[in-house]
């Protein structure tokens, strides 16, 4: 049995960690980024963010004043318990949001669409969104929050069998032309593309695929993760930079994550994840013990499964 | 090309604008006031009268919501700050700068050279970007104090009027100057002549959508 105060203390920290330290991976991503630029101005600017995690951990203060969108993905071992259940769990994120909102500060950005209502501490209606994930092993519990921001640099079109990679390559380029330019999208990002499921899981599995997937990896298709590899070298071939300079850094990695869909259509989604890519994961096991991490480690082979049941007797004895 | 590195009055003098160029780096130093559509609506559509005296005190609009804190005993804690997009205020500026004077608009993404032209330079204003975007905390080490906090109770921590004390508060890029020209949609040109080369051998999409430009040059905002 999890305790529920070490639930909300550990998602406390995590709120924290998340707004202030740049994750390794993309911080490697960026430098590397940074050394091979040689446009003036998106030089200058990579380098001035370079400076602003530093500032920002030295500080102990948010790396970007729109701290973007506090959000949470939950993922559990299959013999986890929480004490106080489900419930419980949901109440103590919530409060850990609100009470890091005050404490960080992070900038209150959620209101209500119509009447423009801020409490002031990002918790209202659907927010902070809370999304599950299991495993059939274990009794961890995952706490991964993720802070995404920006208006733009996101899409969605329904594609069809017939519009094929080209299409697929056609969108992709129009979502970074669209949100490149003047740097709305906030690139260098963490491209990701969602490709298949119904509509709204399709714009949420190129959510996940930008803000779930570290830079570096891989989808476990390897014809998925060649298209990966040559997408981020296309991104970075149109000749944009940071804030839509000339440059040859747009795209720090891109990430395709793919769901089973209609069999007449190819829905596809772009995400893009921030020069302040935002997220921090820790796991909780049933002694106490919390052990931090950034790689939210989501993309399994379980939740990438394609057989009806899971059969872990059968995957063992391969 | 090498980058020239300036500081700048909040309250700067026509001299020190018209020596701006594009893609200058700028340092400011004086009071700035966050203004976006809140405020906007409040002096402007509701006609309140605007808590600062203008352009005097600052002359430096500065497109932001910060990530700060309203202690119980009045006091504030200022962490991150960074712009916000400032197209979208397109629609307030021209009867803003006219009210106020003010002479740097500080933002996100900069506006058209359109806006630059028809009231930007007129005014004797110009646009300076955040860069990045958001080089959150080291904007925040350049805010020497909190003076103020205006219209709190009306428009909530985001959409208030924060009145900043800017010390070396920095960097920001020079994206406007006084032809009214615009770095942004320069460096848009120069990235124009790749467009055909990347696009090569895609096609337009089977299921076309209504949409408001098919050209890949052009820009969405």
């Amino acid at each position: 049995m999890i305790p529920i105060n070490l639930i909300q203390s550990t998602a406390e920290t995590l709120m924290d960690k998340a707004a202030i330290e740049i994750p390794q991976d993309y911080l490697d991503g960026l430098q590397e980024a940074s050394r091979t630029e040689d446009g003036d101005l998106s030089s200058f600017v990579l380098k001035a963010m370079l400076e602003n995690y530093e500032a920002a951990k030295e500080d102990r203060r948010a790396m970007c004043g729109d701290t973007g969108v506090p959000r949470w993905f939950v993922k559990m071992g299959n013999e986890a318990s929480v004490e106080g259940g489900m419930i419980a769990l949901e109440a103590a994120l919530r409060r850990a949001t609100a009470s890091a909102t005050n404490g960080v500060p992070l900038r209150p950005n959620r209101v209500h669409p119509l009447w423009r209502t801020d409490h002031n501490n990002n918790v209202g209606i659907g927010a902070p969104e809370i999304e599950y994930g299991f495993e059939p092993e274990g009794a961890w519990i995952d706490l991964i929050t993720v802070h995404k921001g920006g208006l733009f640099g996101s899409d969605y079109r329904m594609l069809f069998p017939s519009d094929g990679v080209q299409g697929i390559k056609r969108f992709y380029l129009d979502s970074l032309m669209a949100f490149g330019k003047r740097g709305l999208a906030c690139q260098p990002a963490i491209i990701g593309i969602g490709l298949g499921g119904s509509k709204d899981i399709c714009v949420n599995l190129g959510k996940r695929a930008s803000t779930l997937r570290i830079v570096g990896s891989q989808n476990s298709d390897p014809e998925i993760a060649k298209m990966e590899a040559e997408f981020k070298e296309l991104g970075n071939s149109i000749g944009m930079g940071a804030m839509g300079f000339v440059g040859k850094n747009m795209v720090i990695d891109c990430n395709i994550e793919v769901g089973y869909c209609h069999t007449g259509g190819m829905p596809m989604s772009v995400h893009a994840f921030c020069l302040s890519s935002r997220r921090a994961v820790a796991r909780i096991h049933a002694d106490g013990r919390v052990e931090h991490r950034t790689d939210p480690d989501w993309f399994t082979p379980y939740q990438r499964r394609e057989t009806i049941d899971w059969e872990p007797v059968r995957e063992a004895a391969e | 090309m090498s980058i020239r590195e300036l500081r700048l009055s909040t309250t700067p003098t026509q001299d020190a604008l018209n020596d701006l160029r594009l893609g200058d780096i700028v340092y400011l130093d004086g009071l700035m006031y966050t203004a976006r559509e809140g405020v906007y609506m409040r002096a402007l559509e509701d006609k309140a009268n605007i808590p600062l005296e203008l352009p005097s005190q600052s002359a430096a609009n500065f497109h932001c919501s910060p990530a700060a804190r309203i202690n119980e005993d009045g006091t504030f804690d200022m962490g991150a700050v960074t712009a916000t997009a400032s197209f979208r205020f397109a629609k307030w500026l021209p009867e803003w700068m006219a009210k106020t004077g003010a002479k740097l608009i500080v933002g996100k993404g900069g506006m058209t050279s359109k806006d630059y032209k028809e009231y930007f330079v007129p005014n004797g204003a110009i646009y300076l970007s955040t860069v990045g975007y958001g080089t959150g905390a080291l904007l925040g080490r350049g805010v020497e104090n909190v003076e103020a906090v205006h219209w709190n109770e009306e428009l909530g921590i985001a959409q208030a009027m924060w009145v900043l004390k800017c010390n070396r508060m920095g960097p920001f890029i020079v994206a406007s100057d006084m032809n009214g020209d615009c770095l942004f949609e320069r460096e848009n040109a120069k990235i124009a002549k790749n467009v055909a080369r990347v696009y090569e051998g895609t096609k337009p999409a089977t299921l076309k959508r209504y949409g408001e430009s098919d050209d890949r040059t052009d820009e969405v905002i």
